[in-house]
């Protein structure tokens, strides 16, 4: 038969189905186990065949994620069978920075560096910088590091988010994301700032998709609408660094309105709390205090002073008290003073925020209605810390969540600080349908430790490293005013930097100030690329030689699982194994998995063991804590306490029956919390699905920090040993005290030149300041902002060894607003070259209009440097991809004033990453993105050229 | 030529709510982690780790940006994999019979063993649905899990589709859209459902809920505030009033 066209055409293929096999063994054995593609650690089943890995999903029983997994979870067997791997520890052969390595054996690597490690110790132990990047074993890693006895020691919350979780934890004794999270039950509207993927990704997405089933409102506060702000009900495209002004006319518009839970601010709050408002007095500004040192509030029972936590006392908001000729008022007052200023009035933001003021007004009501006319009250008695009883737990049903994108800027800790007070103005903490704490939060920042940093040759560190402090008496200062650590953290310069300051490292141990190191310990941490400030600089600084021929920085030792860029730039390589391959404890002493009703733990180990010589980095610091001798690796006859960090998991004790891990303690195992190590404890994990957990008593799962019966029960599981009630502060009397100094009272004074930024700054109500590079660089010859997002998809540098995820986001161009597309005339396809006071870089460019029309925005950490990665140097992510951290100094650009500031907040040190200002020209394309590094040789076997994955008999 | 069967007796397939996914690929990543593990030949992946990696995914996310005449741009992401049509030209048009409808389910599928690797399938499908594997040259295509989702090895409530059973934000589900009575014809008839492209005439059993109204589309519902005092004297007294009532 001939068709129309005169092709001869066929009789149709009848329909007919082959068989097919509709229950194929799925595998033989599931083991389960805790992802590591980011912070979230989700619980995942890992189904083996033939004893390999052939299949990843989520973990359904799992407390974080309850079997839903996201898209690097799901391709975890391609990062497990990675070509970047690592196989055997490496000694350096070529200059640094070459990739140029032999491979060595474990002892030798290993006694090279402790051999190297215990000279230090006898003589300068601070001369050993330890800084891990995203570890997720920082009590242990502290630990190891506070035996060996060097003050320098951190973990990457510096260069990360410190500001969301010292502005939480010294407003309301918890943060955002392990430490929080939304009544996603039962709140009416929810509120993210600054929110791209970050912490927490999987339970935020859950949370937004239960949100959306039952229609609570989204809104997205973001210069960029991606994700999850894409599909906010509404998106409020914010001017980057204006947060914090848009949050505290929020509240002008609240306070003006009266719409504050009156009765939550006088109970559980400092707003109750008198002030010390004599101007002679060396306690100005500072709580009035009993003798006890207990904090006063008028009792509205009696008028009188009383202490802040007496039996039934019943705080006055509204308190004053005249004494020898002074007026000491609650905080409230100053709060009222502060925010009813015009200047936080909707139409005097409006322009800077990029918000008009009518917008502002409606959100502030859409607040107002969720928290107070659609309140609601649960029928669950409890009783708080002044003994009172109350028979219902009132519901504020307004949620919010915060990221980097507000803590990254040089106001952002003052801005977490706003967003904060905004919620508790509110009462929209710790009560049904607002944010909750999640154990072992809350706690009083008062109940964290203190900064150490007291050296002595031989001995252990005086006490753990990082801390909160509380006034200038706790900084790490020496009498000459020089820093004691080598970031400069806890000093005036950013007091407050509780997570130290990583960002800094390698440009103090550079400079040699405030003093030289030998030896830079990096675990996990990508310093030579993505990981750090001002890139092309870092790179030159840790090759750099002195007039000797001698690098400046002596010694360095690298830990990674993969040929990462900080790998070519080690002397010794120590090979870490996947996180399929490892044990973890993913612990309560650190950041564990709990949720808002439940204390949760969690371990990672080895579902299959490692087909090269490589060892979990955790085991390796307990084998060179033996190696060491260090107090707690060895007991009095020098031998191994712990054979490995498994071991160290089961049979460590932090205090008395409290250790790393809180599930099935005692010797029978019965013991939830507190109790002796039980040997048997890590197969009682596996068998439970890798995670243990306790459920807070229903009368205790709510107003936390002031509850009874939840101090109770935290007592009881060991998350601290006496009851610790406190009240929230909406007034920070350790930014006080350091205002104080800078006005020049007590006896730690801060130097001349800083004092005036100190006293503008640390307010110790929030306040707004432009970002302070604005007062650098010139906003005319650089208006438009630049930020970087992480996608959803790739966990930092991770993603681009993954022949799936790379897929998705191999390229990152620079995304332009209509305004600028237009205003430069690009066209797709186009490159433009972008430029700051530190430096240039010249980018492929895409147009995004659902953007703030100043910003510009490009992926985090997708471009790679040629040779890193087991990648062919002809990969997009070398050729096209790239990073704005090139054009990010850690320090400010100079003013004229003779000093260099630093390019972070001046509270905590927080890295301002996101301060960043750039200038924009359409330029010819080239054949590559600029800066490009020469390539670095690959320690790692050449990557296959196709992958086929299927676990085949 | 491939016939279809005459009639199906259940259509299964995916509700995806547009309103809801956050577009983060999870639901690609899963469904490549099974499928590589399971059905036919593994889904390959050219030049994996060079200049242009190209590797066969049976589900994918495009994004896609909306500028309305009122408010501001939106972004709308829109997971794509074989909407298992009832009129699948992909099965029509194949030349050996190794694309075929199964008459149980309406499951579309290629039987690899007879698939010739000719792409002819890929080209009568509208939606860009099928990719040729690129190391085994077989045709490739969402199976909806046919190998979970009847596969006695697995606990019940997993037997669904992987992208379905890994979506955070829960934006995927999986039902018999013939049964008027089913969630997620329910979901189709509360919200809305759509099909994509229409006017392609293949009837696709997989339907798309819409985005909802954003921005400045939005009812509000709060009242404006008015305020109860210009000053913080007048406020403190405010307070202190309504204090005294509690």
């Amino acid at each position: 038969m001939l068709g129309p066209e005169g092709h001869r055409r066929t009789d149709p293929m009848p329909h007919r189905q082959p068989a097919l096999d509709l229950s194929p063994p799925v595998s033989d054995e599931v083991r389960k186990t805790t992802c590591y593609m980011c912070a979230c650690r989700c619980g995942i089943d890992v189904h083996l065949k033939e004893g390999k890995v052939a299949y990843i999903e989520g973990n359904r029983d799992h407390p974080v994620n309850r079997g839903v997994l996201c898209a690097k979870g799901s391709a975890g067997i391609m990062q497990h069978l990675s070509p970047a791997r690592l196989r055997a520890p490496l000694r350096r052969t070529g200059p640094r920075g070459s990739g140029q390595f032999e491979e060595i054996t474990w002892d030798e690597a290993l006694g090279i560096v402790a051999e190297r490690l215990a000279g230090l110790r006898r003589t300068a132990p601070e001369k050993l910088a330890f800084f891990t990047g995203r570890d997720q074993s920082q009590s242990f890693t502290s630990w190891w590091a506070q035996a060996y006895g060097t003050p320098n020691y951190a973990a990457h919350g510096g260069f990360c988010s410190v500001n969301m979780a010292a502005a939480g934890i010294y407003t309301m004794g918890g943060a955002f994301w392990e430490f929080g999270q939304p009544d996603w039950e039962r709140t009416r509207l929810f509120l993210i700032f600054g929110v791209a993927e970050d912490h927490d990704s999987n339970p935020i997405k859950m949370g937004l998709g239960r949100l959306k089933a039952r229609g609570a409102k989204v809104i997205g506060v973001n210069p960029i609408r991606t994700g999850y702000n894409a599909i906010a009900d509404e998106w409020v495209g914010i001017t980057p660094g204006t947060d914090g002004l848009f949050i505290l006319s929020l509240i002008h518009c609240l306070l003006k309105a009266g719409k504050i839970d009156a009765d939550y601010l006088a109970r559980l709050t400092d707003a109750s709390v008198l002030l010390d408002e004599d101007p002679r007095s060396e306690t100005h500004g500072l709580y009035l205090r009993d003798a006890d040192g207990k904090p006063q509030v008028i009792d509205r029972r009696t008028g009188h002073l009383a202490p802040w936590d007496g039996e039934g006392v019943e705080p006055r908001l509204t308190g004053s008290l005249r004494r020898a000729g002074t007026t000491h008022r609650s905080v409230f007052h100053r709060v009222a003073e502060a925010y009813l200023d015009a200047r936080y009035a909707p139409e005097t933001v409006a322009a800077t925020c990029g918000v008009t003021a009518e917008r502002i007004r409606r959100i502030a009501a859409e607040l107002a209605h969720a928290a107070f006319d659609q309140a609601f009250e649960v029928a669950q008695p409890w009783t708080d810390f002044r003994g009172k009883r109350h028979e219902t737990m009132p519901g504020r049903p307004v949620s919010v969540h915060a990221m980097r994108g507000i803590s990254a800027h040089s106001n952002g800790f003052q801005t977490c600080r706003a967003l904060h007070v905004l919620q508790i103005l509110l009462g929209a903490v710790e009560t049904p349908g607002s944010f909750r704490f999640k154990p072992p939060y809350p706690k009083p920042a008062t109940a964290h430790p203190k900064p150490h940093g007291k050296v002595r040759p031989g001995e252990p560190l005086d006490g753990p490293h990082l801390g909160f402090v509380h006034g200038p008496a706790d900084l790490l200062v020496n009498d000459d005013g020089t820093a004691r650590r080598i970031d400069k953290a806890f000093t005036w310069e950013n007091p407050m930097s509780a997570h130290g300051m990583m960002h800094m490292v390698i440009s103090n141990a550079h400079a040699g100030d405030p003093y030289p190191i030998d030896t830079l310990f990096l675990y996990m941490a990508n310093m030579a690329w993505n990981s750090t400030m001002n890139t092309s600089a870092v790179m030159e600084m840790l090759a750099d030689k002195d007039a000797d021929g001698d690098y400046k920085i002596p010694f360095i030792v690298y830990s990674d699982a993969y040929s990462s860029e900080m790998v070519a730039y080690a002397d010794i390589v120590l090979p870490d194994t996947t996180y399929l391959e490892r044990h973890d404890c993913i612990s309560l002493l650190d950041r564990p998995i709990s949720e808002a009703d439940a204390a949760a733990d969690a371990i990672r180990w080895p579902v299959v063991e490692p087909d090269r010589d490589v060892r979990g980095f955790q085991s390796v610091l307990v084998d060179l804590g033996v190696r060491l001798g260090l107090p707690g690796f060895v007991d009095a006859e020098g031998k191994a306490v712990y054979a490995d960090y498994a071991d160290y998991m089961v049979n460590h004790q932090r205090r008395p029956g409290v250790g790393p891990l809180a599930g099935w303690r005692g010797e029978d195992g019965a013991a939830g919390g507190r109790g002796a190590p039980n040997p048997e404890q890590l197969e009682k994990y596996k068998e439970n699905g890798g995670f243990w957990t306790a459920h807070i008593p229903e009368e205790a799962q709510y107003y936390k920090p002031w509850n009874r019966a939840y101090q109770d029960w935290a007592v009881e599981v060991g998350l601290f040993d006496a009851p610790q009630p406190y009240l929230f502060s909406l007034w920070c009397e350790p930014l006080r005290r350091f205002q104080a100094a800078a006005e020049g009272k007590g006896r730690h004074r801060p130097p001349e030149h800083l004092r005036a930024q100190m006293q503008a700054t640390m307010t110790p109500l929030p306040t707004w300041y432009a970002p302070l590079g604005d007062g650098h660089a010139d906003p005319v010859e650089y208006p438009v902002h630049a930020l970087t997002q992480r996608p959803m998809a790739m966990y930092h540098s991770w993603g681009s060894q993954n022949a799936w995820l790379r897929q998705i986001h191999g390229r990152n161009p620079l995304y332009l607003p209509t305004a600028l597309w237009e205003k430069y005339r690009f066209q797709e396809g186009d490159w433009a070259c972008v430029r700051s006071p530190a430096g240039e870089i010249t980018v492929p460019v895409a147009h995004m209009a659902a953007l703030n029309p100043h910003t510009v925005w490009t992926w985090n950490a997708i471009g790679k440097r040629r040779g890193a990665w087991a990648l062919d140097k002809g990969a997009p992510e070398a050729t096209k991809g790239f990073l704005l951290n090139h054009l990010i100094h850690e320090l400010l650009p100079e003013r004229g004033d003779g000093l260099r500031w630093s390019n972070s907040d001046p509270i905590t040190g927080q890295a301002a990453w996101f301060d960043l200002r750039v200038s924009i020209e359409k330029v010819r394309a080239p054949r590559h993105v600029y800066p490009d590094p020469p390539p670095q040789a690959s320690p790692v076997p050449p990557a296959p050229a196709r992958v086929a994955q299927k676990v085949r008999p | 030529m491939t016939a279809l069967p005459n009639r199906v007796e259940r259509k299964l397939g995916l509700v995806i709510d547009l309103d809801t996914c956050v577009g983060c690929h999870a639901c690609v990543t899963a469904c490549k982690g099974w499928n590589t593990e399971n059905y036919g030949a593994p889904l390959g992946d050219a030049d994996a780790y060079g200049a242009d990696p190209v590797g066969a995914f049976l589900n994918r996310i495009h994004s896609f940006e909306v500028t309305p005449d009122e408010g501001p741009a939106q972004v709308v992401h829109f997971p794509k994999s074989c909407l298992h049509c009832d009129d699948a030209p992909c099965v029509t048009v194949c030349p050996t019979g190794a694309s075929y409808k199964r008459s149980e389910d309406g499951i579309v599928l290629v039987n690899e063993s007879d698939c010739i690797g000719c792409g002819l399938c890929a080209w009568a499908c509208p939606y860009g649905a099928r990719e040729q594997d690129p190391v085994e040259k077989v045709m490739k295509k969402c199976t909806l899990c046919v190998d979970r989702i009847y596969n006695d090895n697995l606990p019940e409530v997993d037997r669904v589709p992987a992208c379905v059973r890994t979506c955070p934000a829960g934006a995927r589900h999986f039902g018999d859209l013939s049964d008027p009575d089913s969630d997620v014809s329910r979901l189709v008839a509360e919200r809305d459902g759509m099909d994509l492209m229409p006017e392609q005439g293949t009837a696709p059993v997989n339907k798309y809920l819409p985005p909802r109204p954003k921005d400045a589309e939005l009812d509000i519902l709060a009242p404006l505030l008015e305020p109860v005092a210009e000053t913080p004297r007048g406020l403190l007294g405010w307070l202190d009033r309504a204090l005294e009532k509690l």
